[in-house]
């Protein structure tokens, strides 16, 4: 039987992972995935299938990294209350991630 | 406070290299970068990656590692994951490490924060899929994640070098739609000549295109009326090529049309930035040296204007030539001495550019987008936006702010400053200059309370 995923995550990554590094457990918006630890956090959570990173303040609408090199800051995402870009963090194990902002609108 | 000769910002080859040169000159030299490894983005994670990988990257890449290994080897002290967001008067640099402000004394500046991509404003480039070809060459040389499928769009070396490395990897691009025209590379030709003396490039560049074509990678060249399109993430590309209308089903699209400076800390200080029609971009005016009309303040490698990663490390061992003698550490015919060999060099280096920048112009479609098309990711601000403020009367980059929020989220219009000053200056029809650019004010990043409160804590321990 196939896992149920939420939306933002699919089963069929559109990225391949070159390595295999040991993995390490994190939640992200409430599904656990498996990352490899040490890896650049948005990175693992596009290889990982994640394909909806956060949605905008403005309109609500999708977005997922365009630069991984700190400067567009559409990576955002929540880590203990601190919203930070995932392009600029390592994983390490038992990270609690978030949507940032996401109570301030519905889900669309 | 500690304080230093020199504080360099950015861990790329001109940081790398003028730290490495200056401590070896005697000068005390902290090294700020924001990546948790040297490299800048051009070799970027190279000491890890270059043994895995460095076959699926190329020799280019590779000779990073001689660099990083001079860094290491020097008395330069390199703070990496350093995030810096003021420099001040005197100067106090800011900056944030591990969730925890601090703060560091220097007697002069160099600032080698390198290039950004160059806004390419599409209809579709704000959704999931969308990424600049950059982001996509940091995801394969950093950690070894490749898009399945993925259509390059735009123009340029940079394009041909990420889908030669796909290749190479084992996931060609499904095709490569390129906005440069035959008559781009007609206007080009006056350069050629030029060019040849830079001819290792032009080889290179030609066997890059031989790899790409060999692999079956379809090209679609003087593409017009590009689009991406996609229910909530990308799921196509969609131009016209030669009259015909095409539809390219991808999962990923990869977007360059040229880098440009990264000015942000530059203008934070005051320095004075001037357009640069050759390469559509502001640059700061700079001496001989790099140095800057600010006293103290250096400017190396690519933040200096566009010239490529070799000039890059030849610039930051001139600027560190002068910071060194201004210092007292080394005397003026030592310094020409050394850098006579290093302008030499840096005068090849620059043979290829004027060739490369007149056959791979910016997209024009990208440089004046449809009124509907969003300009501002952070804002959501759209060029129609901007096109009617300007009917409003906003004369400058800095109004639009009070009009529509363009330029103030998080990414302190890095990814819109440019369109800005372009629509600006097509509805006023003025040069870029006479229309400017933001003013940028610290921080130059997103401070939290918390990283503040922590430096303030560090400071009083410290004092006691």
């Amino acid at each position: 039987m196939r896992p149920i995923w939420r939306c933002s995550v699919k089963p069929a990554s559109p990225f391949l992972e070159m390595e295999t590094t040991p993995r390490v457990a994190v939640m992200f918006d409430g599904v656990s995935l498996d990352l490899p630890e040490g890896a650049n956090l948005a990175a693992a959570l596009l290889a990982a299938g994640v394909e909806v990173f956060r949605h905008t303040p403005v309109s609500g609408a999708p977005r997922a990294p365009f630069c991984m090199m700190g400067a567009c800051f559409d990576c955002l995402v929540e880590i203990d209350g601190v919203v930070r870009q995932a392009c600029m963090i390592e994983v390490s194990k038992g990270l609690q991630i978030s949507k940032p902002h996401e109570a301030d609108h519905a889900e669309p | 406070m500690q304080s230093r000769d020199l504080v360099i910002i950015g861990a790329g080859p001109a940081g790398m290299a003028a730290a490495a040169q200056a401590a070896d000159l005697g000068l005390s030299v902290t090294l700020l970068d924001e990546q948790p490894r040297a490299g800048g983005q051009i070799y970027r994670d190279v000491d890890r990656v270059a043994k895995t990988r460095g076959d699926i990257l190329g020799a280019d890449y590779g000779h990073g590692g001689s660099l990083t290994a001079s860094l290491r080897h020097s008395g330069a002290e390199h703070v990496t994951g350093a995030v810096v967001w003021a420099i001040e008067d005197g100067f106090r640099i800011s900056y944030t490490k591990d969730g925890q402000g601090a703060q560091l004394r220097a007697d002069r500046v160099l600032l080698a924060t390198g290039a950004l991509e160059r806004p390419m404003p599409l209809p579709g480039w704000t959704l999931p899929g969308v990424m600049t070809a950059g982001a996509g060459q940091i995801l394969l040389k950093q950690s070894g994640v490749l898009a399945r499928r993925a259509v390059l769009v735009g123009s340029g070396p940079l394009l041909y070098l990420i889908a030669a490395q796909m290749v190479r990897a084992g996931t060609p691009p499904l095709a490569m739609v390129e906005t440069q025209s035959r008559g781009d590379l007609l206007r080009a030709m006056r350069h050629f000549g030029g060019a040849l003396r830079g001819w290792r490039y032009m080889l290179k560049g030609l066997k890059m295109l031989a790899d790409i074509t060999r692999a079956g990678v379809p090209r679609y060249t003087g593409a017009t009326g590009v689009s991406i399109a996609g229910e909530g993430r990308a799921e196509a590309v969609r131009f016209s090529c030669k009259g015909r209308a095409h539809s390219i089903e991808c999962d990923t699209v990869f977007l360059h049309h040229g880098v440009v400076p990264n000015t942000q800390a530059a203008r934070s200080i005051g320095v004075t930035h001037a357009w640069r029609a050759d390469q559509a971009c502001f640059a700061p005016e700079l001496g001989p040296w790099g140095e800057t009309e600010v006293p103290g303040v250096f400017i190396a490698g690519d933040g200096a204007g566009i010239a490529g990663a070799k000039a890059a490390e030849m610039a930051g061992r001139l600027a560190a030539l002068k910071l060194a003698e201004d210092a007292g550490k080394l005397s003026v015919e030592a310094r020409d001495a050394a850098a006579r060999g290093l302008r030499a060099a840096l005068n090849r280096e620059g043979a290829a550019r004027p060739f490369l920048d007149a056959a791979y112009p910016p997209y024009a479609e990208a440089l004046s987008p449809a009124d509907a098309t969003v300009i501002c990711r952070c804002e959501e601000v759209t060029a129609g936006d901007i096109r009617g403020y300007a009917k409003l009367g906003c004369l400058g980059p800095n109004q639009t702010k009070a009009f529509g929020r363009a330029g103030m989220g998080p990414c302190q219009g890095r990814y819109c400053g440019l369109s800005v000053t372009a629509l600006l200056s097509e509805a006023h029809c003025q040069t870029p200059d006479e229309t400017g650019y933001y003013r940028i004010r610290p921080p130059l990043k997103p401070v939290t309370l918390g990283e503040l409160a922590a430096m303030e804590e560090a400071t009083n321990n410290a004092a006691e």
